[in-house]
């Protein structure tokens, strides 16, 4: 059960080679989360292997790999039941998959970018709506979903991941309203640039930041109970702004 | 929710009318168990069950006072599970009754009293709540009722008295009322300059007065951490309180003189304006004061003269920690007050108690030695590590946490606090094998 001050018990990761994810989750274990189950592609890589016995050092006593295909969404209701039968009751489930691709990539090759788009925002919305059927049924615990300040005002050399991520914060938001009075909630977790595996070598925006300092401010947010949640904080104030410049100037600004 | 409003869960919710209807609501359990819930004044998530049946039984709320037997000090009062402590002092003062216990707020039921077994002012004197009970009925899982007391299956008495709703429906209990000299109190107060001052006044004359308590300034530091306004009493006699009674000795009036507004900024309450609030109120204290005659409400439930208040902390809510720790190990109270106050947890005045004997029920809280309760808005950063901290000082000099005011701690520390807890699983295997009563406390502390 979460607890009075924001602390979990149990936590489902999709996407659980998510930089970002395993930072908050690592915090979260560092309070008191005992069971954390990473919904992965390859259950058996190396990578998760690592990320599982790191948080076992922190104080985990149940952790497991299980498979989980974003783009496969036809299996998403199983793969999710599954996982609450097995396991018990998730009190905070991380929806952290997705990916970046390149712009210019996608420009010569439409079905690379609707590939993208089916695994950022078709696989987030199949899996977050069974999961949202298990939080109801369970009648507590919270979805975080993480989109990204790319879906707040598209941009030209990113707009297809940017609009992936549009997409899932509304989706998101919309059905974090359905689950009023369900017990349930969900969490709209907008980052801004990451030092990732995911943007290596690409130019940091502005107030880019490590997974780490994403993690804290995700952390301190969702102690607080808050329903969006921007890391860092700065970036509500510096989209509310970016959000309404004239498309001209939005143009020069977002051109890097 | 809770009381300090902070982990809502979302549950089928059922308010039986009567006795009757009660009893139907168990065989009808969704597949993630019931719980019985009175009115909701545990803090944390004592009286939820996420996603299965709450029983709202505060309907079901008969009770009736028998006739008084020559020579006893106590009448006996039957009362159904959701009547509340408020209504029966309506019924019980004006004959010159009272209950053997009451703890700071009166708008508790009297299944929520057993299931917690709360605790009052008197407890030094008078033990907690169950110890003051003949009988109780409670149906189990299996839907059968039975009637259980101290001399009467004192496994199953005793495990559900403290056992949080967890062995079975409380249906109704038989509770042995005091006498009163009449409806107002003779109050004795002291200001004690800091915590050992207070200690030592309680330490040397609590076993004066039937009721005591301290309320501790925790955000005073330096030489006056612990600084505290003591108020001690009895109930007056009727001549002793004639000065405001008249002949009218047992006269009763209990409400809400004002109601919180609907709309509470956040962050109204800071540390600035509960500093000032502490201080003021610590200031307006008489150094010492004796005999002055208080009203019970004013003497018991200051709290309830504002309805609501639980909303004042803002949209993000409070949590309460109450622990006690044997009589012996003051210098871990004095560790945890100084933690306390050098953190600036911002708190209203904390309440300080000595407590006696403990009882026979394997989740009690009370046992001899210091209590201390806090509220504390869950806003303050770095309260999770502080508290945790704080709870490793009270396991390790042999405390406890109250239950039914948590909403935090970690599960792997219950076993350590109450060491009889496999004792009271047990009893609770043996009513409930398929663990149908459920709540979200349980769930959290894998009780
Ligand atoms: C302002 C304030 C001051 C307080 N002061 C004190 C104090 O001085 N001393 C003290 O001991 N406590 C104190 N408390 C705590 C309070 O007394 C307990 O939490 C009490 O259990 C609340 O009773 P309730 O009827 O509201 O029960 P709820 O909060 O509704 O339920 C509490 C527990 O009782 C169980 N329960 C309720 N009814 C039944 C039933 N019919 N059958 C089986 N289980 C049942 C529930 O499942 C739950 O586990 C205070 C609380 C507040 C808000």
């Amino acid at each position: 059960m979460r607890d009075a001050l924001g602390a979990v018990q149990s936590v489902l990761v999709l996407g659980g080679n998510s930089e970002i994810a395993i930072s908050i989750t690592e915090r979260l274990v560092d309070r008191r989360c005992r069971t954390v189950v990473l919904a992965v592609r390859d259950p058996l890589s190396p990578i998760t292997a690592t990320t599982a016995d790191t948080l076992r050092g922190r104080g985990a006593t149940t952790v497991e790999a299980i498979a989980f295909d974003a783009l496969a969404s036809e299996s998403h209701s199983d793969v999710i039941a599954q996982a609450f039968d097995r396991f018990g009751d998730f009190d905070l489930v991380i929806s952290a998959f997705g990916v970046l691709g390149d712009q210019e990539t996608f420009n010569n090759d439409p079905t690379a970018a609707a590939i993208a788009a089916s695994t950022n925002f078709v696989g987030a919305v199949s899996s977050s709506l069974a999961v949202a059927s298990r939080l109801r049924a369970q009648g507590h615990g919270v979805l975080m979903v993480i989109t990204s300040v790319a879906g707040v005002r598209a941009r030209a050399d990113n707009f297809v991941y940017g609009s992936t991520k549009a997409g899932l914060d509304a989706f998101a938001q919309g059905l974090g309203d359905s689950l009023v009075d369900s017990g349930a909630r969900v969490v709209v977790v907008r980052p801004g640039f990451v030092h990732t595996r995911m943007t290596e070598g690409m130019k940091p925006a502005p107030f880019a930041a490590t997974s780490d300092k994403i993690a804290d401010a995700v952390v301190a947010g969702f102690g607080k109970g808050r329903e969006i949640i921007w890391a860092p904080p700065i970036l509500a104030i510096v989209f509310g702004l970016l959000r309404h410049l004239p498309r001209s100037l939005w143009r020069k600004v977002s051109a890097r | 929710m809770g009381w300090g409003r902070t982990a809502p869960t979302a549950s089928d919710l059922r308010r039986p009318t009567s006795a009757i209807e009660l009893r139907r609501a168990l065989p009808t359990a969704s597949a993630r168990g019931l719980l019985a819930r009175g009115l909701g004044r545990s803090y944390g998530d004592a009286a939820q069950n996420s996603g299965g049946t709450v029983i709202e039984t505060t309907d079901v709320d008969a009770f009736t006072i028998h006739e008084s037997v020559p020579g006893s000090s106590t009448v006996l009062v039957t009362a159904e599970a959701g009547a509340s402590i408020d209504r029966m002092l309506h019924a019980l003062v004006p004959q010159g009754l009272f209950v053997p216990v009451t703890p700071g707020t009166r708008y508790v039921t009297v299944g929520g009293a057993i299931a917690a077994d709360i605790h009052g002012k008197n407890h030094h004197r008078k033990g907690s709540w169950c110890e003051h009970l003949e009988s109780l009925r409670l149906q189990l899982a299996d839907g059968s009722v039975v009637e259980v007391g101290p001399d009467r299956d004192p496994d199953l008495f005793w495990a559900t008295a403290g056992g949080m709703g967890l062995t079975g429906v409380i249906l109704e209990a038989t509770i042995r009322c005091p006498r009163i000299g009449s409806s107002r109190l003779l109050v004795d107060t002291d200001r004690a300059p800091d915590l050992d001052s207070v200690l030592e006044l309680m330490s040397s004359g609590d076993h004066a007065y039937d009721y005591s308590v301290a309320w501790i300034d925790l955000m005073a530091t330096g030489r006056s951490m612990g600084r505290s306004v003591l108020t001690r009493g009895r109930f007056a006699t009727a001549e002793e309180a004639a000065p405001k009674t008249g002949r009218n000795t047992f006269a009763y009036k209990a409400g809400v003189i004002a109601n919180t507004p609907p709309f509470i900024p956040p962050g109204l309450l800071n540390k600035l304006s509960i500093r000032a609030f502490n201080e003021l109120w610590f200031r307006k204290a008489p150094a010492e004061r004796r005999d002055e005659l208080q009203t019970i409400p004013t003497f018991f439930h200051p709290l309830d003269m504002v309805g609501g208040w639980n909303r004042i902390y803002g949209p993000g809510g409070f949590l309460q920690w109450q622990f006690v720790i044997p009589f012996g190990t003051e210098a871990a109270l004095t560790q945890i007050i100084g933690e306390l106050s050098k953190a600036g947890c911002t708190s209203f005045l904390a309440v300080l108690k000595s407590f006696g004997e403990g009882n026979p029920a394997p989740l009690s809280f009370p046992a001899a030695g210091w209590t201390l309760a806090l509220d504390i808005p869950t806003g303050v950063p770095g309260l999770g590590p502080l508290l945790d901290h704080l709870d490793d000082l009270v396991a390790e000099a042999g405390g406890r946490i109250y239950l039914a005011k948590d909403s935090r701690m970690r599960a792997e520390l219950v076993g350590t606090m109450y060491p009889r807890l496999d004792e009271w699983r047990a009893v609770r295997d043996r009513v409930d094998p398929n663990r149908v009563f459920q709540s979200d406390l349980a769930r959290r502390l894998a009780l």
